[in-house]
């Protein structure tokens, strides 16, 4: 069953299209992995999913529903949720309040504080710590459970690995499966191309807006993938050419 | 767009703007012939028009000056009135001192330029909004020292010496002439600070300070240049107010009642241009003889139209003017709004 | 012993200070408004309530009841029909609209009731008092006022704390567009913010008004105790605009022991020394 569906997305950056002419489909339980070079358009696609950014053109639909226009804040409800880049917590509040910020839409479903903190067991006893004091990973992980306290059915992550050490990023995704397995769909960004065909179901390669290659990670060649990352012998449609976004 | 290339594309956006002002001659004679008219109007009009002529020129130099401050500057201040008081009583000092009054308004320009320079360190702690209360208060406290000082009259306020042995009609004159050189000449100096490289450096200030400070444009140095030009200005304004109104009140010369004019006169022409105060004060002015029967009921309206205007109308009448009409008198490059505006 | 009671005078007087200026460090710290109408506002809620009890006879304490929400109503509607729009045009614009809602409100208030002082009558409680010890008499008015304010103060702290929306409220001062992610409304919780700020600023008003006198002018320099309150504590903390309020009333009740007219300049150039020397404020903030 389809859970989430873009077609043919457009979002600007005022001349520049960030994301161009974008369509792609989500399955429910599915882990999809964007990955891209830097400036591909991959926080500007998961921006404009959980609504921040407006798309110029195109449509999202999230289990059938069109929520192309609707604003950040109504999506929450409607079960979409962002861990967003550069994890952006509250720095004047403690762990528990940024946590507890992520419940405010009050949505049911199987994540509450109390799972939260089986999943991540050290965070109960920092609870009360204010989150400017907490480590990169420690952040990361806080960003992700306000994301999961909004019970939602589509979890976008952005950047999960950057700035942590390889074995935080480790333990962080080691509680992915857990997520999905609560019945949460997952759509995640990863600069890191071997991490992301290790945990995903599906890749999708971004280059300058749009996807140049989608497939099963077993399916896809290193060749293949190292080439759409980079745009070699990629040749784009003359004239559709971005405009100069410096 | 880096902030190097866009200072750069600043200037050559400058140097077209230069060669445009070349069609704009025919305004460059309009308006001097509109000066020389003003200038000779003491010898044709009767006292009360000039005598009212000076409450606009005044207008026009105080809104002026607000608007380098803010409009360029970026420092929104409610406590320019600080140097109005000050150049007030700087001009009743000097003319206890034996300084023939109208000689005292440069001085006392000079004098609030002097209290400027510790003021504007104090100042300049505060960031964005608070700028703007923090310039209040400071204005209230000059307000509280003057009142404690006797020689000049402390709450009560002083008459000016050393004008009655002028002819009330060579008075009415003189002051006429002052006033309107105080208007021409701030103008002019926004027109002068704004064409050089401070103008460049305070629009790159303005659209994005850390960055032009990361290129090495001092932002401090070019917002400090503004506040004491600014505070020149007004302390002249204050000088010719009190050789108009021959006395001083602490209260009245000291009141924010001066801000909220500058401000919306400066807001309903257009902030940002030199043309924007000029207008605003002609139709400031223009209400304010209209109205002055209905009280107080006046400012309500213009508290209204100044709201209206900040909502709806951001860059006043001449920024519609100028979009309708391309017209510019003043060309010292272009306006470009704040990133989020 | 003057001394001793021109400080616990300030400490009384410094809780209004406090309870008023919450209303400005909330809505600059939620929205980064400088609210120059705040004094204005308070000066209205006084000739209000004057208004109320010359007309109705009411009791002072039913006026209180009625003035206080009606003015949280007024404020979320001020901030959904005007702030919100000057928000999306830059800070020139809210400081603008703001200013010219202070010369609106003051000249109404003008024109409605003229430029007389006023005082509102608290009967024989506004004027009662208690001895403590001989020299220190304490009035049955500001010791109530005090204790009013820091129990207001008290219970905003705890909505800030402990409820969803409160923390909503400082998640959103720290960050809006994250707010918005987590599901907040952004123009309800500036609603919410501007209508705590108001009714604050009410219950303030009131007590302004039976403590001293006013008229339509005084809005002005009651914005500015505010403002040196806020500041000196600390932008942003609410601890930090008790402990401001409390030291610009302490300043004041000095200055005026040692010359009456010293009163408004020593608070003023308390102000300007945190400005110089601590600009951070006594507190340094974390959030509204
Ligand atoms: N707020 C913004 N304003 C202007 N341009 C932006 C903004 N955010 C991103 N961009 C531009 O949009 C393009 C895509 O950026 P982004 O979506 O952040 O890429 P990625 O996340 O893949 O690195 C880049 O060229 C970037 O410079
Ligand atoms: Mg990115």
């Amino acid at each position: 069953m389809t859970l989430l569906s873009i077609s043919d997305l457009t979002v600007h950056h005022g001349q520049l299209r960030a994301v161009d002419g974008l369509s792609l489909d989500l399955e429910k339980g599915e882990v999809l992995a964007i990955i891209g070079a830097n400036g591909a358009g991959k926080s500007t696609l998961l921006r404009a999913l959980a609504g921040l950014n407006p798309p110029t053109s195109g449509s999202v639909h999230l289990g059938g529903r069109d929520i192309t226009r609707l604003p950040a804040y109504k999506r929450v409800s409607e079960g979409i949720a962002l861990v967003p880049e550069g994890r952006r917590l509250f720095h004047s509040l403690t762990v528990e309040e940024n946590l507890l910020t992520g419940a405010y839409r009050k949505r049911p479903g199987p994540w509450t504080l109390t799972r939260v903190y089986e999943l991540f067991p050290w965070m109960s006893d920092r609870r009360r710590q204010n989150a400017s004091q907490l480590s990169g990973g420690e952040q990361q992980s806080v960003a992700i459970g306000r994301a999961l306290l909004a019970n939602p059915d589509l979890l976008l992550i952005d950047e999960l690995s950057l700035g942590l050490a390889p074995v935080i990023v480790r333990r962080i995704y080691e509680v992915l499966p857990g997520i999905v397995g609560a019945g949460t769909t997952a759509l995640i960004v990863e600069q890191d191309v071997s991490q992301a065909m290790r945990v995903a179901d599906r890749v999708h390669c971004l280059l300058e807006g749009r996807s140049v290659l989608e497939g099963r990670p077993r399916d896809l060649t290193a060749e293949q993938v190292e080439h759409a990352y980079f745009g070699i012998g990629q040749a784009l449609p003359a004239g559709s050419a971005r405009e100069g976004h410096d | 767009m880096t902030i190097s290339q866009m200072v750069t594309s600043r200037a050559a956006a400058a140097l077209d703007v230069s060669r445009a002002a070349r069609s704009s001659k025919l305004s460059a004679v309009v308006m001097l012939a509109a000066v020389a008219v003003l200038a000779a109007l003491p010898f044709v009009a009767f006292s009360n028009v000039t005598d009212t002529l000076v409450n606009l020129f005044v207008l026009i130099a105080l809104a002026s000056m607000w608007n380098l401050l803010a409009g360029f500057g970026g420092l929104v201040s409610v406590g320019q009135q600080a140097y109005i008081g000050i150049g007030a009583y700087s001009v009743i000092a000097f003319a206890d001192q034996g300084v023939q009054p109208y000689l005292a308004v440069p001085l006392a320009a000079v004098t609030c330029v002097i209290f400027a320079v510790p003021t504007s360190w104090l100042a300049f702690r505060l960031r964005g909004d608070y700028f703007a209360v923090g310039t209040w208060v400071i204005a209230e406290v000059y307000r509280l020292l003057v009142v404690r000082i006797d020689s000049v009259g402390g709450g009560s306020g002083k008459g000016l010496a050393g004008m009655s042995d002028l002819d009330q009609t060579l008075r009415g004159a003189l002051t006429y002439w002052v006033a309107l050189a105080l208007a021409l000449a701030t103008i002019a100096a926004c027109y002068l600070l704004l064409r050089g490289r401070l103008g460049l450096s305070l629009m790159a200030v303005r659209d994005e300070e850390t960055a032009a400070s990361s290129v090495g444009i001092d932002v401090r140095r070019a917002k400090r240049v503004v506040y004491l030009v600014s505070a020149a200005g007004c302390g002249a304004a204050g000088g010719v107010i009190t050789v108009s109104s021959l006395s001083v009140n602490p209260d009245a010369i000291f009141s924010v009642q001066w801000s909220a004019y500058m401000i919306f006169i400066v807001v309903i022409g257009g902030i940002g241009y030199i043309e924007g105060p000029l207008l605003g004060a002609v139709i400031f002015f223009g209400l304010q003889q209209l109205l002055a029967d209905y009280g107080s009921w006046y400012l309500v309206l213009l508290g209204a139209i100044g709201m209206a205007a900040a909502l709806w109308l951001p860059r006043g009448l001449w920024g519609l003017m100028r979009d309708r009409t391309g017209l510019s008198l003043f060309p010292v490059g272009y306006f470009v709004r704040g990133r989020d505006a | 012993m003057g001394w001793l009671n021109a400080v616990i005078q300030g400490l009384l007087l410094g809780g209004l200070y406090a309870l008023f200026a919450t209303g400005l460090s909330l809505m600059f710290g939620v929205m980064r408004i400088v609210n120059l109408a705040h004094g204005d506002l308070a000066v209205v809620a006084s000739f209000l309530a004057l208004a109320l009890v010359s007309g109705t006879g009411l009791p002072l304490w039913i006026v209180l009841v009625v003035t206080v929400p009606l003015f949280a109503v007024l404020g979320y509607l001020t901030q959904r029909v005007l702030l919100q729009r000057s928000l999306s045009s830059g800070p020139l614009a809210t400081l603008l609209v703001t200013f010219g809602l202070s010369i609106v409100l003051q000249n109404v208030l003008l024109e409605v009731f003229s430029a007389d002082t006023r005082t509102i009558d608290g009967g024989s409680f506004g004027t009662g008092s208690f001895e403590l010890n001989g020299s220190i008499s304490i009035g049955y008015l500001s010791l109530a006022t005090f204790l009013l304010a820091c129990a207001v103060l008290a219970a905003i702290q705890l909505f800030l704390s402990r409820t969803g929306l409160g923390r909503m409220l400082r998640a959103s001062s720290d960050d809006r567009e994250t707010a918005n992610l987590v599901g907040a409304d952004s123009r309800h919780v500036y609603g919410i913010a501007t209508a705590i700020a108001f009714a604050t600023v009410a219950l303030a008003g009131l007590m302004f008004a039976m403590r001293s006198s006013f008229d339509p002018a005084t809005g002005p320099s009651r914005l500015i105790f505010a403002f040196e309150a806020v500041v000196i504590g600390g932008l942003g903390s609410l601890w930090g605009t008790l402990l401001g309020g409390m030291v610009l009333g302490v300043t004041q009740s000095l200055g005026a022991q040692i010359d009456p007219a010293l009163t408004l300049l020593a608070g003023h150039l308390v102000f300007l020394a945190v400005l110089a020397f601590r600009p951070q404020g006594l507190i340094a903030g974390r959030t509204a």
